[in-house]
């Protein structure tokens, strides 16, 4: 199978992320890449838990007095959804469905767009109202170091769904960019995964910590 | 395109480096850097030396003195050992496997340009403003203290480097796991590349929390966090850890590949295939595991209290179990067997005692009660010093001489190559060994001089002349190198006669594709199997077809020049007065999300080497 | 040891033939043996150091129960070495080439993976055994929660404050401190808490002890004894380094430790408690060094031994017992020299310390006058 054929929904095979070498090795090296970013990731949890008290001034606020539960279940609610979505877009890939695959990538992206949109209007909150930023304390550094690279992550894979939309919108779906938009989903369950366990391990525990 | 080789200016040469993906030239650039990192390394090594030739000597200032330490430790692990011992990785295991090239070329290229620009951002830090001066090690509460801009070139400078060497273990590892010849299952590997997989492994693993540890000291020195700073409720302990879980590891990704390197010499100049392949294949991913669960051997003296003491002390001591096992599988690989004292032999043989000394050290410092004496003294220093140089150094100048021929199609001269051994060895000994008793005499390290009547003084000035003798055995082995090229005479595929495993059986070098047709792999020493049946050549796999290459692109060196200028950016914008810092910051992200986005909207499927071509070659091509 | 230098000086002279360097291969194999015992018998033999400064000459509890562990597991790692080397000795030996015939290629022998996997687990079980009892043993700083009626410990406790690049020691329950000199009594377990006020350094008196961090964050625990024998023979003093890199001046952040009997200890303390203001210069010279140390140096350095002015005041060394300590500036020998020296340019001396540029050029007699004012500051008396 040469990635450059052209395709039609008779020659499309079962697999269409692995059927080339090249395809193989992207999905292997993903989920490699994605044990190191697992990795990275748990340092930064491991940062933050130790971190996660400690303020110069007993006045300062603390996690209890900064989270709101509910907006941080809606932006989980949303990221979750646009992993849903984005299952749908690799169902239609499949399928051979390129146009119904676009478009529910193009849902994802908005609904990434929103999560990033209220964790930027929840940041701002904290640095009006409580004077909580990078600087302010330990606790704020190790705070917006986690969330933020989890944010600057959504952030990157937005705009690698944006470029995949953009770029294939003329191509179609071949065996040269199938394993692409495979592996841009992998890391997007990848960061939603993460999230749930910010959500856990920072908004949750926080409130009762 | 022909296959031939063409007459190329020198224009057309450097191009042709600048945007390779063939792991082979991606080869020769990690061991020209990595080559011309350790005469830096070694330079800075003497420059300690002289200083501590005699007491309160002030051939360097006490400033000075401290950056000198800190480079000499930072370039030599992460600016020679490691890409010196990644150009073997992607000159050998390829060939070993029966593979191509390794899975992702267009990576293994911007993984070399990313060190090497991490690499050529740290040392500048020598002109502009001082070098890193807290140590190799860099801990927290010293680190965050200095002033200047030296922690900054080592904290940008190793994270850009340490991208690369992420991206390189990612490709070994896919490569290895998808791309081995037919009738390779992972038994039949041979040592080098087995080591280079789980070495690969373990870079995954442990460059991460490398990583954040960078990121928080970028961010608490250049943007104002509190990670470190203890009176804003920051904890130094932080690093350390992080410092330590990525640092061991490290060690045992360089002594791996260095034990596959032996692995591989051993078999072969005894004439005698290794004794014990799993046991070794076994002990290898032990090792590799074990590693991950000492880093706190590092830090006895933190005063984390006597349980986690213990803990540590005793997975500490447990690494020599896997380790001994591999001494024993080459000793008796050896016996037997039919031994030629050839350079790579010589080499090899002096690792035996040698390394055997470190690891013995290693067991003691293991021990924690007894490290609170050793630690943070010359004591230590002779431990790694004896398993660096006398495991990784050795196994470089080994496998320089193995596998020369097979990376540049001439042999190194052997007389040359033995006064090198010679040199260096004696000199390495000298150097070291009084090292033992300086520390236990009560010398700490990182010391800039030590004062008159204390009993430091004849033990320093030993150590000192080995130095130079170790400095007198790498520039033979430079002459060597010199004269080899001058000479240019060819050899075969099979120079030293006795090869076993697949690159001995394509010639020397390799046609830019290889393999004509992927080797069939009938057992362990895939070439030997073959040479003890009578055949003179490997057994093909498929027949002969189209050959499917990837294209050149100047694209790795563009995404990492960006970062390279981000980082200039990253570190002046936060000084007085300065305006242009975040700018230049923003301009080489552009560069290298630009030059990324470049990439990934053409498509890029790479060109056909067509069967013809192929069958040309067959008439024109060198046979051994 | 003639011959052996003969040998590596022909293999370097003589002109490389194959034939020659086998043959000297040879010679050397014998010389492998002979030089691995002369290595044991080096490390056996007095090559142990300065009895006040080295680990292998042990003064105290610490340190003698550390390099017991030490000296144990150096002879088995020698077993360890002597079997490998036999080995070793016999391949070189036995198996050089001598024909063009393939040996037998062996796979392997799970009798011989059994053996060196199962030695060496129990090897390190041996280790692992005493290591771990003596950590527990070490750790144990327990008498220093207990508090008596008083609320303070029966233990003597010396609180450890590591800075750029001074010692300072208090002694809580008494209610002192000094610097630069730590005052102990000997045969008796002291307990220190250990801490630093700007980087990380590390507290080591090494023919006493191993070495315990002294961080910023947080308080270390640890006892040390002094041996009164020993002491006698390094006339009661013994070496501090400091052990963990801090700096430029890392190498000259030196102490003293002044191991005494306890009577003459408590003694010490006495004449210390006993200094309630500061003494009072009676020669002209050191009256006139006492107003202009009045006048600048007492602002960072005190004279009177209370340790009630808060840590945080407590910027550079206090110099109470200045007159009668072993060095000047923890590394210059206490002469009158060498006080001006290190008060005329104290960068030169300690590149980076603290003191530098905080007071302006001294007069050769203001150095005089302060040198004759410090080296009276004594609490022993003559």
């Amino acid at each position: 199978m040469h990635a450059e054929e052209k395709m039609t929904l008779e020659k499309w095979p079962a697999s269409p992320e692995r059927q080339t070498l090249e395809a193989k090795n992207k999905f292997v090296g993903f989920w490699l890449f994605l044990g190191g970013e697992t990795v990275l990731f748990a340092s930064l949890f491991a940062t933050y838990i130790a971190l996660k008290d400690s303020v110069p001034k007993s006045d300062m606020a603390l996690a209890k007095d900064l989270f709101e539960i509910p907006l941080a279940f809606a932006m989980t609610m949303i990221l979750l959804t646009s992993s849903l979505t984005s299952v749908y877009a690799m169902y239609h890939m499949k399928n051979f469905e390129f146009k119904k695959m676009q478009l529910w990538l193009g849902i994802t992206v908005i609904l990434g767009l929103a999560f990033l949109g209220l964790e930027i209007y929840e940041f701002n909150h904290y640095v009006h109202e409580f004077e909580h930023t990078f600087t302010s304390s330990a606790f704020g550094s190790a705070f917006y170091t986690l969330v933020g690279f989890h944010g600057g992550h959504v952030a990157f894979g937005l705009g690698w769904i944006i470029a995949l939309i953009i770029r294939n919108s003329k191509r179609g779906l071949n065996l040269y960019n199938a394993p692409k938009y495979y592996t841009a989903s992998l890391y997007w369950h990848f960061i939603d995964v993460v999230w749930v366990f910010i959500f856990t391990v920072v908004y949750l525990v926080g409130m009762v910590g | 395109m022909s296959t031939m080789a063409q007459k190329k200016g020198f224009g057309a040469v450097l191009w042709e480096y600048l945007t390779t993906v063939d792991h082979k030239k991606i080869a020769h650039l990690y061991l020209i850097a990595g080559g011309f990192f350790f005469i830096v390394g070694g330079i800075e090594a003497l420059i300690i030396r002289i200083q501590l030739l005699k007491p309160n000597n002030d051939f360097v200032s006490a400033g000075l003195f401290n950056e000198v330490i800190t480079m000499h430790g930072t370039t030599m692990i992460f600016l020679a050992a490691m890409p010196l011992l990644l150009g073997f990785m992607n000159a050998v295991m390829p060939l070993q496997i029966g593979a191509r090239d390794v899975a992702f070329p267009f990576l293994n290229s911007l993984g070399f340009w990313l060190f090497f620009f991490g690499g050529v951002f740290l040392n500048l830090s020598w002109f502009m403003g001082g070098a890193p001066n807290a140590g190799w090690t860099s801990y927290a509460s010293l680190s965050i203290a200095q002033e200047g801009h030296g922690i900054d070139f080592y904290a940008l400078g190793l994270q850009i480097s340490g991208f690369g060497t992420l991206m390189g273990g990612i490709n070994f590892l896919v490569t290895i796991i998808n791309m081995r010849a037919p009738g390779m299952t992972y038994m039949r590997m041979p040592l080098f590349s087995w080591t280079t997989f789980v070495a690969s492994a373990m870079i995954l693993f442990a460059f991460p929390p490398l990583t954040v540890a960078l990121f928080l000291m970028t961010f608490d020195r250049m943007f104002g966090a509190n990670f470190f700073d203890a009176a804003m409720g920051g904890n130094t302990i932080i690093w350390e850890h992080f410092f330590w879980i990525f640092g061991h590891p490290e060690v045992y990704i360089l002594i791996l590949p260095a034990f596959g390197i032996f692995s591989e010499i051993f078999a072969i100049f005894s004439r005698k295939r290794l004794f014990g392949y799993s046991s070794m294949v076994f002990a290898t991913v032990l090792i590799a595991f074990l590693g991950f669960m000492v880093w706190a051997h590092h830090m006895f003296t933190t005063g984390l209290g006597p349980v986690a003491n213990a803990i540590f002390s005793v997975s500490t001591m447990a690494i020599a179990v896997p380790t001994g096992i591999k001494i024993f599988n080459w000793l008796f690989t050896m016996w037997g067997g039919s031994i030629k004292l050839t350079t790579p032999m010589l080499w090899a043989i002096a690792f035996i005692p040698s390394f055997i000394m470190g690891g013995v050290t290693g067991v003691m410092l293991g021990s924690a009660s007894q490290d609170f004496q050793y630690h943070d003294t010359y004591f230590v220093i002779a431990h790694f010093h004896y398993v660096i140089v006398g495991g990784v150094v050795f196994a470089l100048f080994a496998g320089a001489h193995l596998w020369w021929p097979k990376m540049f199609g001439q042999m190194l001269n052997e007389t040359l190559g033995k006064i090198t051994f010679v040199l260096f060895f004696v000199g390495f000994h000298m150097t070291f060994f009084i090292q033992h008793f300086l520390g236990l005499w009560g010398m700490p390290r990182r010391i800039f001089t030590f004062l008159p009547g204390q009993g430091l003084e004849t033990g320093n000035f030993i150590s000192s002349i080995g130095a130079f003798l170790m400095g007198a055995g790498t520039i033979v082995f430079l002459l060597n190198v010199v004269i080899t090229a001058v000479k240019n005479e060819k050899v075969g595929n099979d120079p030293w006669g006795d090869g076993r495993t697949i690159e001995w059986g394509i010639p020397s070098p390799p046609p830019f594709y290889n393999f004509k047709q992927l080797p069939l792999v009938r057992g362990i020493d895939t070439y030997w199997i073959e040479k003890m049946e009578g055949r003179k050549e490997l057994v093909p796999a498929e027949p002969l077809g189209d050959i499917h290459m990837p294209n050149n692109s100047f694209i790795p060196f563009m995404i990492s020049l960006g970062l390279f200028i981000a980082a200039f950016g990253a570190m002046h914008h936060g000084d007085q007065g300065n305006t242009w810092g975040l700018p230049v910051l923003i301009a080489g992200l552009v560069i290298t999300f630009g030059s990324m986005l470049t990439r990934s909207l053409k498509d890029d499927h790479g060109y056909h080497i067509h069967k013809e071509e192929l069958i040309d070659d067959e008439d024109k091509g060198v046979r051994a | 040891m003639k011959e052996f230098i003969h040998n590596f000086f022909v293999t370097i002279y003589k002109k490389f033939t194959k034939e020659g360097f086998d043959e000297v291969m040879k010679r050397f194999a014998k010389w492998r043996l002979a030089s691995l015992l002369a290595f044991a018998a080096l490390i056996l033999s007095a090559c142990s150091g300065h009895p006040y400064l080295s680990t292998l000459q042990p003064a105290g509890e610490v340190a003698q129960k550390q390099y017991d562990l030490m000296v144990f597991t150096t002879w088995i790692m020698f077993g360890v070495m002597a079997v490998v080397g036999i080995i070793f000795v016999i391949v070189l030996v036995k198996f050089r080439r001598k024909d063009d015939k393939i040996p037998k290629q062996v796979e392997g022998s799970h009798t011989l993976e059994i053996i060196w996997t199962v030695i060496p687990i129990l090897l390190v079980l041996v280790f692992a055994i005493p290591t771990v009892i003596q950590l527990f043993d070490l750790a144990d700083v327990k008498a220093m929660d207990k508090k008596n009626e008083e609320g303070k410990t029966d233990a003597l406790v010396v609180n450890v404050r590591a800075n750029l690049y001074w010692w300072e020691f208090e002694y809580p329950n008494e209610g002192i401190l000094t610097s630069q000199d730590l005052v102990v009594p000997t045969d008796e377990k002291v307990y220190f808490n250990l801490i630093a006020s700007d980087v990380k350094h590390s507290f080591w008196i090494p023919a006493v002890g191993g070495k315990m961090d002294t961080n910023t964050e947080n308080t270390n625990r640890m006892w040390l004894k002094f041996d009164s024998e020993k002491a006698d023979d390094v006339n009661n003093i013994f070496y501090g380094k400091c052990a963990e890199l801090c700096g430029p001046s890392h190498a000259l952040m030196d102490f003293k430790v002044k191991a005494i009997p306890r009577a003459e200890f408590d003694q010490w303390v006495g004449n210390m408690q006993a200094v309630k203001e500061p003494v009072q210069a009676t020669e002209p010279l050191a009256q006139q060094g006492q107003e202009i140390f009045n006048q600048s140096c007492i602002g960072c350095h005190a004279v009177t031994p209370a340790n009630t002015t808060p840590e945080a005041a407590r910027l550079a060394p206090n110099l109470t017992t200045f007159g009668e300590r072993e060095k000047v500036a923890g590394i210059l020998d206490h002469t009158e020299e060498n006080v001006k020296k290190w008060l005329a340019d104290p960068e030169t001396i300690k590149p980076g310390n603290k003191m530098s540029g905080t007071y302006g050029e001294l007069t050769p007699e203001q150095l005089d006058a302060l040198t004759a004012y410090l080296m009276g500051l004594k609490v022993q008396g003559e």
